[in-house]
């Protein structure tokens, strides 16, 4: 009898809260793609598991596409319950309009200060000392990915840096190979620039351009000597024909192309085709030269609904993202970093590892979102791929960079 | 008895006005009020949201020194051009080829017309693959024994637009081909036994008589086709993405670019401000043609 | 009055042009030449995407894309029909098929009867003005959607419009106005105006001669318009997303979600299968309504 009586009342407590604030929450997002779709499930079903209930609205395309999708939404009256936005200054001004839920508290709460590693992704956060959304995931783009069979068919051992890549590059191209392979897309050259930028010029001439400002820097001998390495380095795409990143990764799969710059979500092209990490491929994070990460990413912000309920359920969806569980569960489909330094990825594959082992050491770059304001990096992905694909001169790609730099600030 | 006889003219097409209310409405409220406020905020440095911070003529400086939207600008001049000619020539050629009682009119029609129901997302990808260098037809001449054949205009600065343009034709002819169909159907067949009976060829009667007898349809078609011309984006994205380099950008692609990707209203205002102008330029001297003279004649 | 419209109106008119002799002449040859010869240009495409539809990736990465599939599957086109995931809901098209059915009816409707109001207005009934309007109407049909995106956002608000289908069905017509007006301005001003003057003298009113004298001349032009705005709001993606809820999202949100899916792998027979199918509706349409063309009643017949 006793028995039964605490197990109604474990059962009640279990299930009343639920019932008591179960509330649909319309989530907004541009994850569509398989593994992408199978990270949003597993936020979907702890969040469902928690009581609520998760209403997912994915419109593809990338951010260009939907963010005015989510912008209309929200400034017509109508908006969801909570919304991703790559963190830094996109949606900077919809928070300054008052647009925005503040989620300090739920913050402190559950201690994100704390817990949230590198710090640099709550700052990005943060408005006027309040924190307006909650990271989920960091995206590095800076990694070489390299064919090991395009370098057997030459004959040549499989480099470890940048600079090896490029001695190499005449034998590659001599056995009939792409040295380098880029998509013709804007965004992949300016990728291509940002990692070759960070291991060219190094950290602390980096940091001086990107955080400090500092524009006689930029305009110096250490950024000349970046243009001058892209120059070389388009010629090694030159035979690279192919539009999508995607197709890029394919022609490093197949052998065709010696390697390709590109951002951690390569990993999933390379697993869908059965490569396997060091035998069939090898990754170079930051270039194998200065083994730095930037840490752009994704996070969640939560616009302002007349109704009390969806504001609590808001809440609670904003402190289970950044949940140690949800963290693990959602990371390790997305092939992403988790923002938390407490959480055990054990499951995750050899390139993965390198990038926590990087994120452990703290070897940490703030990301271009943050750094720049979109405009200034639609104009840079302007200008950078015309250099890639032209023979515009260095300096003259150098000066118009800078200049696009000062727009910004 | 004037008083009457003026409430008597207001009353009398008022079924006519009636019908009229939607077109005074929209052309009102949403494309000049819509307009306006476009050319208003070009004027601000609008970035995510609109704002009213003016800055003069800022946004405009910018734009018009920025290597991109010169390169645009210049494509859609060559691009425009060139398919407004080949549009209205293949469209009307076939749509007369298509007039001669042949069979399977319905066959041809529907192989004509069909790509114009798919996406331009899906288009711009399979013609990007068909002119690949790697996998598409260059390849496979080269397969029959052609080993120096090359054809690869989509990573061509010189000869991108024309891969654009074999695609871009590919959409939207037939349903041109369709209009000139409609309006060839819809002439005279008395027009056709008077220029029998007096011998006339039948080439001479289609260049001489049937095509001035078509000008509402030729002006329609222009219209059609030029306004497609201006808002072309899919296709450029999913086939070339404006590449290589900034080969084939267009000034559409601009427009959204900066207000969607680099949350700069004010600058995409600005540039869609210039293309709205260009429209203007060219439609007041047509306007002013085809009501202006009426008057007169 | 009855008698004037069984003139006016022929349903045996046939193309024309001089009548073929023999089979084999100089002239079909050159007719049927250019025809095949531009079937050929139109079907590549299709040829290249049915095949890569029916392969499975593995064959699609190995290269030949006009090559036919060694092992022929139908897993694209279920995949796309009835599976593929729009983030977690994965049930391919078929999720906002009815909705876009939906959206579809009204819109097309609504469009092409305000738009041929709209034109036979601007023919025979001008008032001071109006040749304003049309302009102003022509120049719309040159403004770039995505400008007009947040006015109209405002607009829609204001009107309690926002969200709801019937918000929805008025932008369709709003942009659809311009180039329809035009079509059916152009098309009714070949018509000679002695017919409407003669059933104005008859007594007939605004919407008498509209109805029964305009309409049944018109077919060919009315099925332009249909072909114009079922393709186009069949195949819109903009207006549907922005200006409606999920639950009312058209198919092309899905097409949109499995085509254009910007990173992860890209499933290019899912893509063309799902291209494809969403064709489907907007062909047959084409298809049936190609049969009106034909038996299109030429204004011609008007006079004799």
């Amino acid at each position: 009898m006793k028995t039964l009586k605490l197990a109604t009342a474990l059962v009640a407590s279990v299930a009343l809260p639920a019932a008591a604030f179960a509330t649909d929450l319309e989530v907004t997002h541009w994850w569509t793609s398989g593994g992408e779709a199978a990270a949003v499930a597993e936020l979907a079903k702890a969040f469902d598991a928690s009581g609520d209930k998760w209403i997912d609205g994915a419109i593809a395309g990338g951010g260009g596409t939907a963010r005015p999708i989510m912008i209309s939404r929200i400034t017509g009256g109508d908006p969801m319950g909570a919304t991703q936005f790559n963190h830094g200054q996109q949606a900077l001004e919809l928070v300054e309009a008052g647009l925005m839920l503040d989620l300090t508290d739920v913050a402190e709460a559950n201690n994100w200060k704390e817990v949230v590693f590198p710090p640099s992704l709550l700052d990005a956060c943060t408005v006027d000392g309040r924190i307006y959304c909650a990271p989920v995931n960091i995206h590095s783009p800076e990694w070489l990915w390299l064919s090991n069979k395009a370098y057997a068919d030459a004959g040549i051992p499989v480099p470890t840096n940048w600079n090896e890549f490029v001695e190499t590059a005449p034998q590659l191209e001599a056995a009939g190979k792409i040295p380098l392979a880029l998509g013709n897309q804007p965004w992949q050259s300016n990728l291509a620039f940002g990692a070759i930028s960070i291991a060219v010029a190094g950290l602390d001439v980096w940091k001086q351009v990107n955080v400090e400002k500092n524009m006689d820097v930029a305009a110096g001998p250490e950024y000349a000597a970046v243009f001058q390495a892209v120059a070389d380095a388009r010629k090694l795409a030159a035979k690279s024909t192919v539009q999508d990143w995607n197709q890029a990764t394919n022609l490093v799969i197949t052998g065709e192309a010696g390697g390709q710059i590109m951002g951690d979500w390569a990993q999933g092209e390379f697993q869908v085709a059965n490569q396997v990490a060091g035998t069939d491929y090898t990754c170079l994070p930051g270039l194998g030269l200065n083994a730095y990460l930037s840490t752009g990413g994704d996070a969640f912000y939560f616009p302002k609904n007349k109704s009390a309920d969806v504001e609590e359920a808001q809440k609670r969806l904003a402190a289970l993202l950044v949940s140690p569980e949800v963290q693990v569960a959602f990371n390790l489909k997305k092939g992403s970093l988790p923002i938390r330094g407490d959480v055990d990825l054990a499951a995750a594959n050899d390139c993965m590892k390198k990038g926590l082992e990087l994120l452990a050491q703290g070897n940490l770059v703030p990301s271009g979102d943050m750094a720049w304001s979109p405009d200034v990096q639609k104009q840079n992905e302007d200008l950078l791929v015309e250099f890639w694909k032209t023979d515009m001169a260095p300096e003259v790609a150098h000066q118009q960079w800078v200049a696009n730099l000062k727009s910004g600030l | 008895m004037a008083e009457a006889r003026r409430t008597n003219r207001m009353w009398r097409n008022l079924n006519a006005k009636i019908a009229a209310i939607p077109m005074v409405l929209t052309t009102l409220v949403v494309f000049v009020g819509g307009t306006a406020w476009t050319v208003l905020y070009s004027f601000t440095d609008s970035k995510l949201l609109p704002r009213e911070r003016w800055v003069g003529f800022d946004q405009y400086e910018r734009l018009w020194s920025n290597s991109r939207w010169l390169t645009s600008i210049e494509n859609l001049m060559v691009y425009g051009v060139l398919s407004l000619v080949f549009t209205i020539t293949i469209g009307f050629l076939l749509a007369v080829a298509m007039d001669q009682k042949i069979r399977y009119e319905d066959t041809f029609r529907t192989i004509m017309l069909y790509p114009f129901a798919l996406s331009f997302i899906v288009t711009g990808l399979v013609w990007q693959w068909i002119l690949n260098p790697e996998f598409g037809i260059q390849s496979i001449v080269r397969g029959l024994g052609w080993e120096s054949f090359t054809f690869n205009p989509l990573n061509d600065p010189k000869l991108v637009l024309y891969g654009l343009l074999i695609a871009g034709l590919w959409q939207g002819t037939g349903f041109v081909m369709c209009l000139m169909l409609a309006g060839l159907r819809g002439i005279d067949e008395d027009i056709w036994k008077a220029a029998r009976v007096d011998g006339i060829p039948t080439w001479k009667t289609y260049l001489q008589i049937i095509l001035p007898m078509m000008r509402p349809v030729f002006i329609t078609t222009l219209v059609i086709v030029a306004a497609g011309i201006i808002k072309l984006y899919d296709l450029v994205v999913a086939q070339t993405s404006g590449g290589p380099g900034t080969a084939s950008q267009v000034p559409a692609m601009y427009v959204y670019d900066y207000m969607f990707q680099a949350q700069n209203l004010g600058q995409g205002f600005a540039a869609s401000t210039m293309m709205l102008l260009t429209v203007l330029i060219v439609l007041i001297p047509w306007a002013y043609l085809e009501f202006g003279g009426k008057k007169h004649g | 009055m009855v008698d004037a419209t069984a003139i006016y109106t022929r349903s045996d008119a046939v193309p024309r042009g001089t009548k073929p002799k023999r089979a084999l002449s100089g002239r079909n040859i050159m007719i049927y030449g250019t025809l095949l010869v531009f079937s050929l240009y139109y079907l590549l495409p299709l040829w290249v995407m049915v095949m890569t539809s029916l392969k499975g990736m593995p064959e699609i990465r190995m290269g030949n894309i006009f090559a036919p599939p060694v092992e022929i599957t139908f897993e694209p086109w279920v995949k796309a029909w009835s599976q593929a995931c729009t983030g977690l809901n994965c049930d391919g098209l078929s999720r906002g098929f009815w909705n876009s059915v939906t959206i579809l009816i009204p819109s097309v409707i609504l469009s092409i009867v305000v738009a041929s109001v709209n034109g036979y207005a601007l023919t025979f009934w001008k008032f001071k003005g109006s040749d304003v309007f049309f302009t102003i109407l022509i120049f719309g049909a040159f403004i770039p959607y995505q400008v007009m995106l947040y006015p109209i956002v405002i607009l829609l608000r204001e009107m309690g419009l926002y969200g709801s289908l019937w918000g929805l069905v008025l932008v369709h017509t709003v942009f659809g106005m311009p180039i329809l007006t035009l079509l059916f301005r152009n098309y009714f001003s070949t018509i000679p105006e002695e017919l409407f003057k003669a059933a104005r003298v008859d007594g007939a009113g605004f919407w008498a001669i509209y109805a029964k004298i305009l309409m049944p001349m018109s077919l060919p032009i009315f099925v332009v318009a249909i072909i114009l705005q079922v393709t186009g709001i069949w195949n819109d993606f903009l207006f549907g997303v922005v200006y409606t809820k999920p639950d009312l999202y058209p198919m092309t949100v899905q097409l949109n979600n499995i085509v254009n899916s910007v990173q992860g792998v890209k499933e290019y027979n899912v893509n063309m299968a799902a291209t494809l199918l969403t064709g489907l509706v907007p062909l047959f349409i084409y298809f049936v309504s190609g049969k009106l063309f034909v038996r299109g009643i030429a204004a011609g017949a008007v006079k004799g």
